[in-house]
């Protein structure tokens, strides 16, 4: 039964805009701060109150679109979307209805398997988010909660798409990483800022007609949109299996039990009654308005993955460790900025940094080595001033530390500037050989293999300053001239 | 000494023979009188007396602003800071505003007194007053009849001497009619000239707040310091303001007016109002200006328009009186249905919940295109024609209202009757044009009639300087 069926299945995904104020009023937009502390009578809808559009909302569904390949809307309506909720103090919510901002565009998504699918959007829209209800602090009563009140957010809807969970799971990955590099949203699902309502319904391979869909709400997580899913196409084949049949309905995510619950049916679900928002002008984009977020674009995560495989020559497996996360292909930009080996920085952000980030489970921004001091750190290596292993098992663990010298100064203060001199050398190898002069003859009758003892006596003796190449060459030169 | 209008008033101020003070308290004094019209719903006595005082020592120091002392009532549905505000409705039981509304903010920092707030129909939905959580204002020239409404409280408080000038808004003629019933002028400004920041929406695209006054000059004045860009209003016109009572005397050229055949044969039409009506058109003519009879075929269609997109928004713009948040909550209710349900059955008068319930269904999924669709393209077809015929005509002259003020004790079993009293009013609202009504003359039970002039859009200045030619 589950082979002859396919899931076609349509994302909505809400975006919290990281704007400094509110939707619709001058209200700050602060996460995390002490419940109502963040509203004027505009976010209460107290009586006599009127919207006040937030421009930099406009920009960032306006970047989104860009980077989407969207429509851009010229003459903007709002609309009213009415019902009765305690944490909806106007008993509306703004939001756009016949006109978004945004029309079309699509997002390629790669998979595990590295094939790639593209998701066609049906649209973007700006909207205000509602206030919260807190059920769970008083044992009488609910609370309500309206910093969050008037919140901008973004609806992004996609066409019915996706035919698995794993491809829901890939999209909402590159949303979010691409409003970071937008910098329009955290997407933080967890914390609410990016929130997700999945419309899911099957039919046989083959046929065209769409069947039933369902809506499932309430979904915390991206690993849980991907296992919400797999349960509802699950439960939706049972279904028809056992010869019932699919209810347009809403279901609740129960992440607990992971499977999903009816909530309401199609006739109880809400008219929400909309129509034109009277108490705002229609907001004209002109084209100059267009031209300028054009010009403010910073570079995309798959325009950066291009650049890094073609004209940087890193693999492409590099390349998309680095464009993961946009602070850290900033951080790359600004080290190849000053050091031009592209592999070697890679290398050492993908390797060194990375693993310092892991251990201490901080945020790169909080990686106290500057861009340009470990372009230095590179230069030092590749130039043989100091050893690669000493360069980054002390120098880097020095700078991690927090020293206010240089790379170059913590090698001089450590005597770790290598020597590459053969005159200095020459010592530390008499020394080494006259340690072992059993050992000698060996090598000569044949035991090559004997040569790395012999380093690392020198190396030893040198404290690790011996530049290994020169120190190979010259024990050879001792031992079979 | 009664006051007449404000520069004579100001000049009596500065030449030391009146004081703010003495005037507020003659006032205080009559509107204890007057408490049977039921005009106020709260005085504010000992703000206004610690203002007066303040304006007075302005006044002395020649620091006071453009309407010192000027006492003025507004209507209750004017947010004003640390003051009560109701829309004379239960439902706002209780409710202090938090924030003053720009048109008040501005009058208040040219040294106006607030007086008090004043009774209207519940949310500005009616035309008599009787729809007021608080009881029906008594029209003071007869005790027996209304005021007209909505504005019938600010109405009732000027033409009473209990104010100077008084605040009403209009979103169908809730400004022009009480003025009719009451002999005031009674402006109800373009859509957008005056920013509705801290007006209790009814209807937002149809409301806009308006002064009551006893001449043009001080109408002029009044809206010459209200009007004007408001970052709070985004409907609110950036258009410049001009100085309107400065102009208000100059001559007027010749204009065109326009009057509409379909209102000259209108059945609904006292003879009186007619003859009322005719008396104008002919003044104006001796007054060389040109009045000419045209067609005008959406007349019966003005008022199902209007009662469809304003009952809609209203649905909306009232949704938020809940009982969860603020003013009125139905004891014994706890589940956030039972909330809604009991704090709005109980908290909302009649009317206002018929027009909810009506809103409602016209939005409502199935009939939103055959109502609220219908209706947005019959005003759009409207707001057309009237563009098209004032390129052609300077005004249209209307009477204000189809009788003089009725009685208290009137009894409609049909709403749709009362709603027909809008009908010459309503035109105005759903175009945007300003329009006033100017006391023009006496019905047949001596009691005031009004006549309509309606403009195109910013053309107050010109509509009041014409309106001066009438009455």
């Amino acid at each position: 039964m589950h082979d002859k069926y396919e899931a076609v299945i349509g994302l909505e995904v809400h975006l919290q805009l990281k704007t400094k104020s509110k939707a619709y009023s001058s209200d700050p937009a602060t996460y995390g701060e002490t419940p109502n502390s963040q509203v004027s009578p505009i976010t209460l809808g107290h009586p006599g109150t009127l919207p006040r559009m937030n421009k930099q909302v406009v920009d960032s569904a306006i970047r989104l679109g860009l980077a989407l390949g969207c429509q851009i809307r010229r003459v903007n309506e709002f609309a009213r979307k009415n019902y009765f909720y305690p944490d909806l103090p106007k008993g509306y919510q703004i939001t756009q209805d016949k006109t978004p901002i945004c029309n079309g565009g699509q997002l390629k998504l790669t998979l595990a398997d590295g094939s790639e699918k593209t998701i066609e959007l049906t649209r973007i829209h700006m909207e205000e988010d509602a206030g919260k209800s807190l059920h769970d602090l008083d044992p009488f009563n609910s609370l309500i909660d309206l910093n969050r009140a008037g919140t901008a957010l973004l609806e992004i809807v996609t066409e019915p798409d996706f035919r698995t969970g794993e491809e829901a799971y890939a999209y909402l990955t590159e949303i979010r990483r691409l409003s970071r590099y937008l910098d329009i949203s955290d997407g933080n699902m967890e914390e609410g800022s990016l929130r997700c309502d999945v419309n899911i319904s099957i039919r046989p391979y083959g046929q065209e007609e769409l069947g039933t869909k369902v809506e499932v709400k309430n979904l915390n997580s991206f690993r849980n949109v991907q296992k919400a899913i797999d349960f509802e196409f699950n439960r939706q084949i049972d279904s028809i299996a056992k010869g019932e049949r699919i209810h347009q309905e809403t279901r609740n995510y129960d992440a607990s039990q992971n499977k999903t619950i009816a909530l309401r049916s199609k006739e109880e679900a809400h008219d929400y009654r909309y129509f034109p928002e009277p108490d705002l002008q229609p907001l004209i984009v002109d084209e100059d308005k267009i031209q300028k977020a054009r010009s403010a674009m910073p570079s995309l995560p798959w325009e950066r993955l291009e650049n890094y495989t073609s004209n940087l020559g890193l693999s492409r497996y590099d390349a998309s460790v680095l464009t993961e996360d946009k602070d850290m292909s900033d951080f790359f930009e600004s080290i190849i900025e000053n050091y031009s080996d592209a592999k070697a920085v890679a290398n050492i952000l993908n390797t060194q940094v990375r693993s310092y980030l892991n251990e201490k489970s901080v945020a790169l921004n909080e990686y106290p080595v500057s861009a340009t001091d470990l372009a230095e750190l590179l230069k030092l290596i590749k130039e043989g001033k100091v050893s690669h292993s000493i360069g980054m098992q002390r120098i880097l663990p020095e700078m991690e530390k927090g020293s206010k010298l240089s790379p170059l100064q913590i090698a001089e203060a450590n005597h770790w500037i290598q020597e590459s001199n053969s005159d200095s050398l020459i010592p530390f190898i008499d020394q080494a050989l006259s340690m072992y002069p059993d050992k000698v003859e060996e090598y000569k009758s044949g035991k090559k293999g004997l040569l790395g003892l012999f380093m690392g006596e020198v190396m030893k003796l040198s404290k690790g300053t011996a530049d290994p190449k020169l120190c190979s060459q010259l024990i050879r030169e001792k031992l079979e001239n | 000494m009664a006051y007449s209008d404000y520069p004579s008033y100001r000049k009596e101020l500065e030449s030391g023979s009146l004081t703010v003070v003495a005037e507020v308290e003659r006032i205080l004094e009559k509107i204890d009188q007057s408490a049977h019209l039921n005009a106020y719903l709260e005085v504010f006595a000992s703000d206004a007396r610690a203002r007066a005082s303040v304006i007075d020592q302005k006044i002395a120091h020649k620091t006071a602003g453009r309407l010192a002392g000027m006492v003025i009532a507004i209507k209750d549905n004017l947010c004003f800071k640390d003051h009560k505000v109701s829309a004379s409705s239960k439902i706002l039981e209780g409710f202090q505003s938090l924030f003053t509304g720009t048109a008040i903010e501005r009058l208040l920092a040219e040294d106006v007194v607030i007086i008090g707030r004043t009774n209207c129909d519940e949310f500005a939905m009616g035309s008599s007053n009787l729809n007021s959580a608080f009881g029906p204002v008594l029209n003071p020239l007869d005790n027996s009849r209304v005021p007209g409404g909505s504005s019938g409280g600010s109405a009732a408080a000027l033409a009473a001497g209990l104010c100077h000038a008084s605040l009403g808004s209009d979103t169908g003629g809730s400004i022009r009619q009480p003025a009719s019933f009451t002999g005031l002028w009674g402006l109800k400004p373009t859509y957008g000239r005056i920013s509705r920041h801290g007006l209790i929406a009814y209807a937002s695209s149809f409301d806009q707040i308006g002064p009551f006054a006893l001449n043009a000059y001080d109408s002029a004045l009044l809206l010459e310091i209200m009007a004007g860009k408001d970052e709070y209003d985004s409907t609110c016109s950036e258009q410049a303001v001009p100085s309107y009572s400065k102009h208000i005397e100059e001559p007027v050229s010749k204009k065109k007016i326009a009057v509409f055949k379909s209102v000259l044969n209108h059945q609904g039409l006292d003879p009186a109002v007619q003859a009322n009506f005719h008396q104008q058109i002919e003044q104006l003519k001796q007054k060389g200006h040109t009045v000419e009879e045209v067609d005008f075929d959406y007349l019966d269609y003005l008022v199902p328009v209007y009662y469809l997109l304003t009952t809609a928004e209203a649905s909306s713009n009232l949704a938020r009186f809940d009982g969860v948040h603020y003013g009125f909550r139905a004891s014994e209710a706890e589940e956030p249905e039972a909330v809604y349900k009991k704090s709005r059955t109980q908290g909302f008068g009649k009317e206002v919940k018929r027009r909810i319930l009506l809103g409602t269904f016209v939005l409502s999924s199935g009939y939103y295109d055959a109502y609220y669709g219908n209706a947005q393209r019959a005003r759009r077809l409207v707001t057309n024609e009237m563009n098209t015929l004032l390129e052609k005509f300077d005004f249209i002259l209307t009477p204000t209202t189809p009788h003089e003020a009725f009685r208290l004790d009137r009894k409609d079993t049909d709403p749709t009757v009362m709603y027909l009293e809008d009908i010459f009013t309503v035109l105005a609202n759903i175009c945007g044009l300003p329009a006033v009504s100017v006391p023009t003359g006496y019905g047949s039970s001596k009691l005031p009639l009004g006549t309509q002039l309606m403009g195109k859009a910013f053309s107050e200045l010109e509509l009041l300087q014409t309106a001066k030619q009438l009455g």
